[in-house]
């Protein structure tokens, strides 16, 4: 075989493809082109791993701000933060009893830019707690929970507890006494059916609270498998529970149809401008005008997307794109301006005077203040239950998509506030003033207690109230506006008393001025 | 009731359900079946058979200056240590509602953390606690007294130095 005549035309193409290598790269990073037709944005949505799970066109409807208030993507946006900066905290933490506190210290005092990804980490936390209840809220008075979005009512409910569990977690993880006594009082709220087990005289042969207790410290004491097993929890556990159920529910958006929107919403938009839109028919390059061409004129949908949709890309995305600012913008600024507390080193021998959990808890530690067990777990389980049911009790369509809809509306979730913000005060006035059943009957039964204090007359109280609405309006959405408003109000009162007007020994003051010196 | 016995089924005729669905299903049940029981045991793995905790037995002894009536409380331990006329006794100073440490105080005990009160004696006299503070088990030898943080007595045994 005779070698082929020594040329320079490989060379020269290798040359040229070197040269091409960075243009190519972006070519073949960004596929699809700029956005700037029909096609070219579908493909910015569908061509993306992390923009796919969005629809490549939006409704009109679902951009305006008052329809969701963006709260979902302010909690995601909240998560990512607390992710990004939890895992720059996991360089320096250390999760042992000896050296969790110091290394917390570390990270405050000295780890450079370490105080401020702490309290980024602390704030976005708390902004994530108050978006998820919110966003809750804004699904429910919407009646987003409705027929098909009943199973992703229930991720969402997951979701809230995850997001409070990781929260909790978070919580024991400096070691300082805020977080010891926390955590006491968390595993001994696990324990807490003792309380009933105990009245009975079944505790030896049934002791799910003593299990409870067990499995969360991995010991009898709060010492370093506690430490470990909540560390585990918050960085592990717990974040990859909530990655699935997110996954889940941004899926099961985008399968239930998007947001939910009332049955006359095109309609209504119909009348409004619709320069907004981007029509269908227009440069699309491979778009063929087969049926265009033998009609005459123009058909319905020129000028106009379909179903009043608009493409994701521009308009959905720099809508998301302004929310996660937005919450990244405040989350960063409140941590600048207020730190993340730090309180002395864990001492198992005296709690801290008042020792108080964190502010979303301090409406359950008002109520475990009555009854360990029904505050602590009973109540919230049924109000857990009761939340999970609303989607299959009401099986109504009146309103779905409307803030406030259904039989009642607005004036109804008015009354409601007024009765879920008075029946807490006066129950609290009345437990405040006069004291509760074991002040005049020293040796009443336990039993009587659990079953009858503040906390169950509350709960009773919220029961009852929601039935006449069902009844006065004959709505099963009636009664739950009024139970869901009774349990943002009653949820709201504990939490203030807790946090603003107990005191040392959980005492009632009107200030912290008026707390004795102790 | 009469037996009515099956015609003899050919070799030729097929299996009510095919050998190898069988075989394939029964694997497959069996299979479930085994990682069910797997997991059953896995999940003994968090709850602790051993627990590390320090000894709840602990040595002291009383100040010789203790006035009866006021509490002791052994540095590091939840307990209250009380010189009576009739004898020594100790109560857990660790709240039966959820576990934080009372304080003693000449008319009990009070919790910081959710408003019990108790009586000298342990036993609930307001708040969500809903059991009395157990008494510990005290036992003297030579001067030093032993507590036992984790027996209880009846409330009212006392011990004579």
């Amino acid at each position: 075989m005779t070698p082929a005549p020594v040329t320079n035309d490989a060379l020269r193409e290798f040359v040229q493809n070197l040269k091409a290598v960075p243009r190519r790269v972006y070519e073949t990073t960004f596929r699809g082109g700029p956005p700037t037709t029909d096609r070219t944005r579908s493909t910015f949505v569908f061509g993306n791993v992390f923009l796919h799970l969005h629809s490549v066109r939006t409704h009109r409807r679902s951009l305006r701000w008052t329809t969701t208030l963006g709260l979902g993507l302010m909690s995601l946006a909240a998560f990512l933060l607390t992710l990004i900066t939890g895992v720059m905290l996991m360089f320096y933490y250390k999760p042992f009893p000896e050296a969790a506190y110091d290394s917390i210290k570390d990270i405050h005092f000295v780890v450079p830019t370490g105080r401020l990804i702490r309290n980024i980490h602390r704030w976005a936390a708390n902004v994530m707690v108050v978006t998820v209840i919110l966003h809750m809220a804004r699904a429910f008075y919407t009646a987003a929970y409705r027929k098909p979005r009943e199973y992703n009512w229930l991720i969402g409910m997951g979701l809230l507890v995850v997001t409070l569990g990781l929260s909790f977690t978070g919580y024991l993880l400096p070691w300082d006494q805020l977080a010891y006594w926390a955590i006491t009082i968390g595993a001994n709220i696990a324990q807490s059916p003792r309380e009933v087990t105990d009245a009975l005289g079944i505790t030896e042969n049934f002791d799910p609270g003593g299990l409870q207790r067990l499995l969360l410290l991995g010991s009898d004491t709060v010492g370093a498998e506690a430490l470990i097993r909540f560390y585990l929890l918050h960085v592990m556990i717990l974040p990859l529970a909530l990655a699935a159920l997110m996954a889940v529910h941004f899926w099961r958006i985008r399968k239930d149809g998007g947001i939910v929107r009332p049955a006359g919403a095109d309609a209504r938009l119909a009348k409004t401008r619709q320069d907004y839109t981007y029509p269908v028919f227009t440069e699309a390059p491979n778009k063929t005008y087969h049926l265009a061409a033998i009609v005459r004129g123009k058909t319905s949908a020129v000028g106009r997307g379909p179903e009043n949709t608009v493409p994701s890309m521009p308009h959905l995305f720099y809508a998301e794109l302004g929310v996660l600012m937005f919450t990244f913008l405040v989350c960063i600024a409140l941590a600048l301006v207020s730190d993340a507390p730090l309180k002395e080193l864990a001492n198992p021998s005296v709690p801290e005077n008042p020792a108080k959990a964190p502010w979303y808890f301090l409406g359950l530690q008002e109520m475990v203040s009555f009854s360990a067990f029904m505050g602590g777990i009973g109540i919230p389980t049924i109000v857990l239950l009761g939340l999970a049911l609303i989607p299959y009790l009401d099986r109504e369509t009146e309103g779905t998509g409307e803030w406030f809809g259904g039989p009642g509306g607005w004036p109804l979730v008015r009354l409601s506030a007024v009765i879920g913000l008075c029946a807490p005060l006066l129950i609290e006035t009345f437990a405040i003033r006069f004291g509760w059943l074991r002040e005049w009957f020293p040796n009443i039964p336990q039993l009587v207690v659990t079953l009858i204090n503040p906390a169950t007359i509350l709960t009773t109280v919220y029961a009852l109230y929601s039935i006449w609405c069902v009844k006065r309006y004959q709505s099963a959405r009636a009664g739950a506006l009024g139970l869901f408003t009774c349990f943002l109000c009653g949820f709201l009162v504990l939490t203030i008393i807790g946090t603003y007007f107990r005191g040392p020994n959980w005492v009632f003051y009107w200030s912290p001025s008026d707390w004795p010196e102790h | 009731m009469t037996l009515t016995s099956k015609p003899e089924r050919s070799r030729l005729d097929p299996d009510p359900i095919p050998r190898r669905d069988w075989l394939g299903l029964s694997s497959l049940w069996a299979m479930a079946g085994a990682l069910v029981f797997a997991l059953l045991g896995l999940l003994k793995l968090p709850k602790a058979a051993v627990l590390a905790s320090p000894s709840k037995k602990f040595k002291i002894t009383l100040p010789e200056t203790l006035p009866v009536g006021e509490a002791y409380v052994p540095p590091g331990r939840s307990v209250a240590v009380y010189k009576g006329a009739d004898g020594i006794y100790a109560v857990s100073t660790i709240c039966t509602h959820l576990g934080c440490v009372v304080k003693p105080n000449p008319e009990g005990f009070e919790c910081p953390c959710h408003g019990s009160r108790f009586l000298p004696d342990g036993a609930v006299s307001r708040g969500p606690a809903p059991q009395p503070l157990p008494w510990l088990k005290v036992s003297i030898s030579g001067g030093a007294l032993t507590i036992d943080e984790g027996a209880t007595v009846p409330p009212g045994t006392k011990v004579q130095a």
